[in-house]
């Protein structure tokens, strides 16, 4: 069993997220070039990775949507394969309707590079190895991270257990000031209905060893892994 | 075929706050303009299209539109042809 981790032309967090994925188990990773046109057997997680697509033209999100790989990536993930994207891989994510919503400027109109704090919901796959209602901090680097859906969709999206991860203070509380980008509900990560789909803005790959000065991130990859031993 | 040129504007839904449009719009009253309001920031493409007649240029840019140009999740379009 492997990961494939995809790479668009600006992709620019696909070895940090290649790096994460490949050190905590024996499983390969490999890369899978926008431009193939299908996906190895053997691959259980596809990530796509944080950058800038295409250059963000149009919309972030909106032309990697039609690249050829990701009729594969949808077949993949309609099959039940687990799918994660993290920041310019949530906003193809939503552009391509895997998930619900879309990604618009930040609320500041200022690009966003910080760490935030984030509260986990750990009940999908991929935040099963957090304790729930744990505070984790994540950085973020985004220009349109403010997670917008209608009421309906974010009504669904709160019966269905379906918001991840909430952006918070330290302690772990909702306030105007722990909401970096102006998400609604302050949603920084949701799951699609069946849970094989993970969307979230921050960036857990890169705070995945201390190393780096924190791990907090390495739980989505060990819950991953958990799911695809 | 006949040849049409088509221009499509682009913006958020009337229910989005439209942040660049907020600003442009202090921007505004700065400069003592205070008799202007509800700005709105958009996009605009032009594009030439063959297509056998009006009808058919129309559903094709309607097409594109709703799969491609705009994110109807956001986004409104609308489009002239001649």
């Amino acid at each position: 069993m492997s990961y494939g981790v995809i790479v668009f032309p600006g992709s620019n967090c696909d070895h940090d997220a290649y790096n994460t994925a490949g050190k905590l188990s024996s499983a390969d990773v490999r890369y899978i070039w926008h431009k193939e046109s299908s996906i190895p057997s053997d691959v259980k997680c596809i990530i796509i990775p944080g950058g800038f697509s295409y250059g963000d033209y149009l919309r972030c999100g909106a032309v990697a949507r039609f690249s050829s790989v990701m009729n594969e990536v949808i077949n993949f993930a309609k099959k039940g394969g687990l799918l994660i994207g993290i920041c310019n891989g949530f906003q193809i994510l939503t552009e391509c309707g895997l998930l619900p919503g879309a990604l618009l400027r930040n609320k500041s109109l200022n690009f966003l590079c910080r760490d935030t704090y984030l509260k986990v919901n750990n009940s999908s796959v991929f935040t099963s190895q957090y304790g729930e209602g744990d505070v984790i901090r994540i950085p973020i680097a985004h220009g349109e991270g403010n997670y917008y859906a209608d009421d309906n969709t974010l009504k669904s999206l709160q019966d269905n257990n379906l918001i991840a991860f909430t952006y918070v203070t330290e302690n772990g509380e909702e306030s105007s000031g722990s909401n970096p980008n102006g998400s609604a509900l302050s949603i920084a990560g949701i799951t699609n209905k069946q849970g094989n789909v993970l969307g979230m803005m921050p960036h857990p790959e890169r705070y995945s060893e201390e190393l780096l000065g924190c791990s907090d991130g390495l739980g989505v990859f060990e819950s991953i892994n958990l799911a695809i031993s | 075929m006949k040849k049409y040129k088509a221009e499509i504007k682009i913006t958020l839904r009337e229910n989005i706050l439209d942040v660049q449009g907020k600003t442009i719009e202090h921007a505004l009253f700065q400069l003592d303009y205070d008799m202007m309001g509800n700005v709105r920031i958009g996009k605009y493409i032009t594009l030439d299209i063959e297509a056998q007649n009006d009808g058919q240029a129309e559903e094709l840019v309607k097409d594109a539109c709703q799969k491609l140009l705009s994110n109807t999740v956001i986004e409104d379009f609308s489009f002239t042809l001649e």
